[in-house]
């Protein structure tokens, strides 16, 4: 057995009533949050909390709560998802924290992501990007050609697939000083970029994203490199430098 | 020509050219290195060495044209940051309540603006210090071993001659402009403990900007890989010490020593 321990904390959350109200942090306290209970299954014992007081509960974005659909985020504790690594909010653990800890709980900072209640932001920048060149188009004629059938040299496949695990989290956007898309972008022009099937679109795809991620308000990378540390599926840095490398070479012949 | 306007304002490109100016300015910094570590070398001989380098610098043309790419570079790389660090700040207007930058990056990496401003700063002051002082100031000539002759820019004396004006006139003629001894306004200039002490706190910020710089320049322009990436970390942190410490210890042995 583990060591099921329960702990009192106390919370300091962002509670914003709408886009347009002025949010603050409102300090709850906390009693008896079991160890072994996820961090949202903390949230939601504080809003079980606050609904049994007659308050409002926190609205937090959740789905899938086992790391893959990337739209839990939470600033916590001056990081993204927390102080653990390689982790979303919905896999961060109450055993992270002991008895008595105070935690910070606030929405991703970003001119591009809107607050839009408590830790919810309107994320959408993010559609958008894609939808600028995350792409690749086929002709869905009925005799698709198997992608199978192209042989792809195994270390670029496995690069283009590490590339291709980010969820979109954000969590890059959030820890990055500059609140910069650099790391996100770089991950879906890769899983393109270093794949035969990409390579039709990818001048277009590359001046378009990076285009459509300063135009969504994004900062400049200023390579820090806080996006690959906090980022919960370990996307690299070295996409970046493709990025970079693939856009100065599509702006010079395009 | 609506996407050569967005060229111009994108942030990549201007990563870029903050990396190529910066990288450039690396280079510059071992050519200037180079040309210090001279005044280590010790007696007449030194001296006379040292001042025909500044002869050689301030009068070959090849050397022109790479002091007014540096210049450039200099305040383009400033005019660049300046506008990618007031960019950086308008992505994110609302700020965290409490945030941990230190657990996931490096403190040098999150003030390369605050650090690049004080190396301008400080390269301001160094040019006034001696750039400015050997161009326009009462610089002292150089003289022969012996003391009584003034000399020429080839680093040839003239018995019998005179300065008048900055040039070496002999029987009313004259033999065109006299060598000025920059050796030793450097070494009147570092018995200030003062400017030495300025001079260190200088490469001690370049020093960090480097830390990050050197390789962060390689990353904006897309050079950095699996296979060299680390490489060029190591250098860059090899050339981020390595080189502000011996531009630093030359104020610091000249204080001591002369
Ligand atoms: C000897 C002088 C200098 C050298 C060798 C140097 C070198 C570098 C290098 C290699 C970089 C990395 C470029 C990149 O990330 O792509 C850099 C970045 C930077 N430099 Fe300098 N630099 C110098 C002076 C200055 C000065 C005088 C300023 C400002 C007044 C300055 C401001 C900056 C800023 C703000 C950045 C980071 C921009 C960002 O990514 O957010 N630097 N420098
Ligand atoms: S790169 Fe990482 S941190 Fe950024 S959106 Fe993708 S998974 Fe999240
Ligand atoms: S809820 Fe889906 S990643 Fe956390």
């Amino acid at each position: 057995m583990s060591a099921d321990k329960a702990i009192n904390i106390t919370l300091k959350v962002w509670r914003q009533k709408n886009a347009d109200a002025k949010g603050a942090l409102e300090t709850y306290k906390l009693d008896g949050v079991s160890t072994s209970s996820s961090f949202l299954e903390m949230m939601d014992q504080l809003n079980e909390q606050l609904i049994n007081e007659g308050g409002s509960p926190v609205q937090f974005d959740h789905d899938c709560r086992e790391g893959i659909c990337g739209s839990c985020n939470m600033y916590i504790n001056g990081q993204p998802h927390g102080p653990a690594s390689l982790n979303t909010t919905c896999q961060l653990h109450m055993r992270s924290f002991k008895d008595g800890d105070t935690i910070y709980v606030e929405p991703w900072r970003a001119k591009a992501f809107p607050v839009i209640k408590d830790l919810v932001v309107d994320r959408s920048a993010f559609d958008r990007i894609q939808q600028a060149g995350g792409f690749v188009s086929v002709n869905t004629s009925g005799n698709t050609q198997d992608a199978n059938a192209i042989p792809i040299e195994k270390d670029n496949a496995d690069m283009a697939f590490d590339a291709a695990t980010c969820i979109g989290c954000g969590a890059c956007v959030a820890a990055c000083k500059n609140a910069s898309a650099s790391l996100f972008v770089a991950a879906k022009v890769s899983q393109y970029a270093l794949l035969p099937q990409g390579q039709v679109e990818a001048k277009d795809r590359v001046l378009n994203m990076v285009k459509q991620a300063q135009k969504e308000g994004f900062g400049p990378c200023s390579n820090t490199g806080a996006c690959e540390v906090e980022c919960p599926k370990g996307i690299s840095l070295e996409n970046i430098a493709r990025m970079n490398r693939e856009y100065l070479a599509a702006s010079l012949s395009k | 020509m609506s996407e050569a306007k967005g060229l111009i304002k994108s942030h990549t490109v201007k990563k870029y050219w903050m990396g190529a100016t910066g990288l450039f300015l690396c280079l510059f910094l071992v050519g200037h290195l180079a040309g210090n570590l001279q005044l280590f070398l010790d007696g007449y001989e030194g001296r006379l060495q040292f001042n025909e380098y500044a002869v050689f610098m301030t009068t070959n043309p090849a050397v022109k044209i790479l002091s007014y790419v540096t210049y450039f570079s200099i305040l383009f790389h400033a005019v660049d940051g300046l506008v990618i660090t007031i960019n950086n700040r308008k992505a994110r207007p609302e700020g965290y309540a409490y945030s941990k930058p230190s657990a996931n990056s490096l403190w040098s990496s999150r003030n390369m603006g605050i650090l690049g401003t004080v190396i301008f700063v400080y390269i301001l002051v160094h040019m006034q210090n001696f750039w400015y002082e050997y161009k326009f100031g009462e610089t002292p000539y150089m003289m022969s071993e012996d003391g009584q002759s003034p000399m020429l820019l080839d680093g040839s004396s003239v018995n019998g001659g005179m300065i008048e004006n900055g040039e070496v006139v002999k029987a009313g003629e004259s033999l065109g402009p006299a060598m000025r001894d920059l050796y030793a306004i450097v070494i009147e200039s570092f018995q200030e403990p003062i400017l030495v002490a300025f001079y260190v706190l200088g490469m001690i910020a370049i020093a960090f900007h480097l830390i990050h710089g050197f390789q962060s320049g390689f990353q904006s322009l897309g050079l950095k890989n699996r296979k060299y990436g680390p490489m060029i970390d190591k250098l860059g942190y090899a050339f981020a010490i390595v080189v502000p410490l011996l531009f630093a210890v030359i104020p610091v042995y000249l204080f001591l020593v002369k």
